[in-house]
């Protein structure tokens, strides 16, 4: 296919999760806040614009680190462009340079989900948003269904799962970001009632709450580690998603026959998950584990870019 | 809702009667329209916009910041060509391309018709289209013209004339056929009983169209649509063709030129292309011969051309066929190549670069219409009754400066149809342009693009200055006998 059109899928892949993620990101902390039954004025929302690594833009542009700044920030900013908008407008713009390859109904989803986003965004009163976080994790759905159902499993197939995946991988890593900013671990916590009333609320933001039940049954800092980072069947896991990521990679290089760079350090960043272990981790640092992990998603994001996305004029 | 207080005004109503009864091809719609519940026709005009908006068949609205979008007006009033009209225009459409086709390609070689005297030599020569860089050359197979959009209207005597040949990247072909996916549901029994031809195949035959202007000796070519991008207003248009052939979309920046050779920058490499449906200008096409600023093109792309080595269609250089001056020899031009008389009328015109139809066109402007040579989409133009003094002057002094420029025609009483507006049905302009592939045969898609001019009196169909479009229906010949209906 078009080395522009590959490169537009897998940006659709990615902004959809992206957004679908923000999505997930704000459901965590509105769980934790009535959880922990914290009043609305001392409720932290700064930890989510910390997590999404935006704090500059944030602090830039917002004067207070209200949950209506941050909620407003996180969805509906045009200027941020990680903003759940943005993301729909970014995966939208994708998606309509590939109208002659993705089926129609995806594209209508899509723009379904553009349209239903940009009205909620021209309210002036920002509340009911779960009405907005859910159209997005069920469009997301839809779409997911839609690329396994009605789309022809090939070139094109590989490179959206293979956005889909990466940036799955990284907005996991984010979500367990968001739960360290909001109350740094400290080993007395760790078995405390108010932490597993944490730990059940980042579970459920990534859907994952009664999946973890049937393996670990009873939510702690050190299983709920373990089962978003290696658990090899959980698919919002980050070892779930680099699997998956490196395999669509194989795919696609055996499909068309190349031999890229991107497949070296694919390669590295999933040896490093496969290997890893869960004691070295907390012990390094979950917050330390997590930047490098972003750092070498970054490095295949690059690398996928040279060999696939930017033909060189021979 | 319905026909009761319809008023033809006097004008050619295309699916009314003079005495306000329906013309018996009309006949089922109407009755089926009257039938309805008094809501229930303003509920379907709805839904059909609704549909169209969640397809994403929008266009931004200019200056909004808030990026609202917006569709194309549709109304769901289809246009109706009985089987029998459509048959005499199908044979003058065909007719009109083959001729048109044989005198671009003398233009651009021997130039006879020139010789002998038939067309001006200086009208043609003189144009803005004719390429010298097209000089010497045939395309394959001899085809110059694979895509033609021909407008028609129809005059209050109740022929169709043509009104201009579309000759370079006419457009408007997806909202045919999208029109008609949503058209099918709106009055599913009355086009099952007037058995109205199917468009949806236009992809296979365009498909065949490019794959036999293949280059010779190239067996299974691959095929593309090139655009000039995302933000043309026809994008749409582009993507869709390209989804209905299955074939690429290309933009300039994914091809590259090598050796007078077109290639894609694929994931695997770069791949050959060995057939180009191109929807940039001529004057876009290669910044190396064209245009320099242009960004749109592929640098190159006219000497692979040149070289046999792509074929663009249309070719570069068919301008010089559907110059509005060069228009008005067309039926001298069919029978100076066919020996035939034009099926199908050209509307009177007047060439301003001759003296004496000059003189006429000055002293009649105000029952005249003046249309610039080679501006289309509506500009360029004066309505001669509809015009003030002031823009007759203006008019006047652009012709004195620049005859060659401007043509005039008689101000045409075009045929109106039923249309929704508002909370009523009344009559309005429009005109209508059928799509023609010239492949292994010419073939004439049974249907068509029908613009019309929503606001009352209105004569400019164009979208870009306030039309809209509809379904047309060509019926097919195995009618059940409407007579019969008329009886019951």
């Amino acid at each position: 296919m078009l080395s522009r059109a590959a490169s537009s899928i897998h940006w659709m892949g990615r902004y959809l999760e992206r957004a679908e993620n923000v999505a997930r990101f704000i459901a965590v902390n509105s769980h934790l806040i009535l959880d922990l039954r914290l009043d609305r004025d001392s409720a932290q929302w700064e930890p989510l614009v910390q997590a999404s690594g935006d704090d500059e833009d944030f602090a830039a542009r917002y004067a207070t680190q209200t949950e209506a700044d941050v909620v407003r920030f996180l969805t509906f900013d045009p200027v941020n462009p990680n903003s759940i908008l943005s993301c729909i407008k970014a995966a939208r713009e994708n998606a309509r340079t590939l109208r002659e390859i993705i089926p129609s109904e995806m594209w209508e989803a899509i723009n379904e989900l553009h349209h239903e986003i940009e009205r909620h965004s021209r309210k002036r009163k920002i509340d009911n948003l779960q009405d907005v976080y859910i159209a997005v994790r069920n469009a997301s759905n839809l779409l997911e269904g839609l690329t396994e159902n009605v789309m022809s499993h090939g070139e094109g197939w590989h490179f959206l799962r293979m956005g889909r995946l990466l940036e799955r991988a990284d907005k996991t890593a984010r979500i367990l970001d968001v739960k360290y900013f909001h109350l740094l671990p400290r080993a007395d916590y760790f078995q405390s009632p108010y932490d597993s009333v944490h730990w059940g609320a980042v579970l459920k933001s990534v859907s994952g709450f009664e999946m973890y039940r049937q393996r670990f049954h009873r939510a702690n800092y050190k299983d709920v580690t373990t089962f978003l980072i290696l658990d090899p069947e959980f698919p919002r896991s980050i070892r779930f998603c680099v699997n998956g990521a490196s395999d669509a990679l194989q795919r696609i290089v055996r499909m068309l026959g190349v031999d890229v760079a991107a497949t070296a350090e694919m390669e590295k960043l999933r040896a490093g998950i496969d290997t890893a272990e869960i004691e070295p981790i907390l012990q390094g640092g979950l917050h330390e584990f997590i930047d490098v992990l972003q750092f070498n998603l970054n490095i295949v994001g690059d690398s996928l870019f040279r060999s696939f996305f930017d033909l060189e004029d021979a | 809702m319905n026909f009761a207080n319809y008023d033809t005004e006097g004008f050619y109503d295309e699916l009314i009667q003079p005495n306000g009864r329906p013309r018996k091809e009309a006949l089922p719609l109407i009755q089926q329209i009257n039938a309805l519940p008094p809501k229930e026709l303003r509920r379907r005009q709805k839904a059909a916009e609704h549909a169209l908006y969640q397809q994403g068949i929008t266009f931004s609205v200019y200056g909004d910041k808030k990026g609202t979008e917006k569709i194309f007006p549709f109304d769901i009033v289809p246009r109706i060509v009985p089987s029998k009209e459509w048959k005499t225009l199908e044979a003058g459409l065909k007719q009109r391309i083959e001729a048109l086709n044989l005198f671009i390609d003398d233009i651009y070689n021997d130039q006879k018709i020139l010789k002998d005297g038939v067309v001006p030599r200086d009208l043609v020569l003189s144009s803005e289209c004719f390429l010298k860089e097209c000089v010497g050359l045939s395309p394959p197979k001899g085809i110059w013209i694979h895509i033609t959009g021909t407008d028609l209207v129809r005059d209050g005597d109740g022929e169709f004339y043509v009104l201009e040949d579309n000759l370079r990247c006419p457009s408007g072909i997806s909202y045919v056929l999208q029109n008609r996916a949503i058209q099918k549901h709106t009055f599913p029994n009355a086009f099952q009983e007037m058995r109205v031809r199917p468009v949806s195949n236009y992809g296979d035959h365009l498909y065949e169209t490019l794959r036999h202007a293949a280059p010779e000796g190239v067996e299974k070519p691959t095929v593309v649509v090139l655009t000039p991008g995302i933000y043309n207003s026809a994008y749409y248009e582009h993507s869709f063709l390209a989804q209905q052939m299955g074939v690429m979309l290309a933009q300039g920046s994914d091809l590259a030129v090598r050796d007078d050779k077109v290639y894609l920058r694929t994931t695997t490499g770069f791949q050959r292309v060995d057939v180009i449906y191109r929807r940039i200008d001529d004057a876009f096409l290669d910044p190396l011969v064209f245009r320099k600023d242009s960004l749109l093109g592929v640098p190159g792309i006219m000497d692979c051309f040149r070289k046999g080595n792509v074929t663009l269609a249309n070719a570069p250089g068919t301008g010089i066929a559907d110059d509005k001056a060069v228009y008005a020899y067309v039926p001298q031009i069919i029978r100076y190549y066919l020996g035939e008389d034009a099926i199908t009328a050209n509307v009177p015109t007047f060439i301003c670069d001759d003296e004496k139809q000059r003189k006429h066109v000055l002293e009649n402007l105000d029952s005249l219409v003046v249309k610039a040579v080679n501006l289309s989409g509506g500009y360029g133009m004066l309505i001669g009754p509809k015009s003030t003094a002031a823009e007759r002057d203006i008019f006047a002094e652009r012709i004195r400066k620049a005859p060659r420029d401007y043509i005039a025609q008689p101000t045409l009483s075009l045929s109106r149809t039923p249309t929704i507006i508002g909370d009523a049905i009344e009559g309005r302009h429009v005109d209508f342009r059928p799509y023609i592939l010239y492949g292994r045969e010419i073939y004439v898609l049974p249907g068509g693009l029908t613009r019309v001019a929503l606001k009352r009196g209105s004569l400019v169909v164009n979208s870009s200055q306030g039309g809209g479009s509809k379904d047309t229906w060509v019926l097919g010949d195995d009618l059940r006998s409407m007579d019969e209906i008329l009886d019951a």
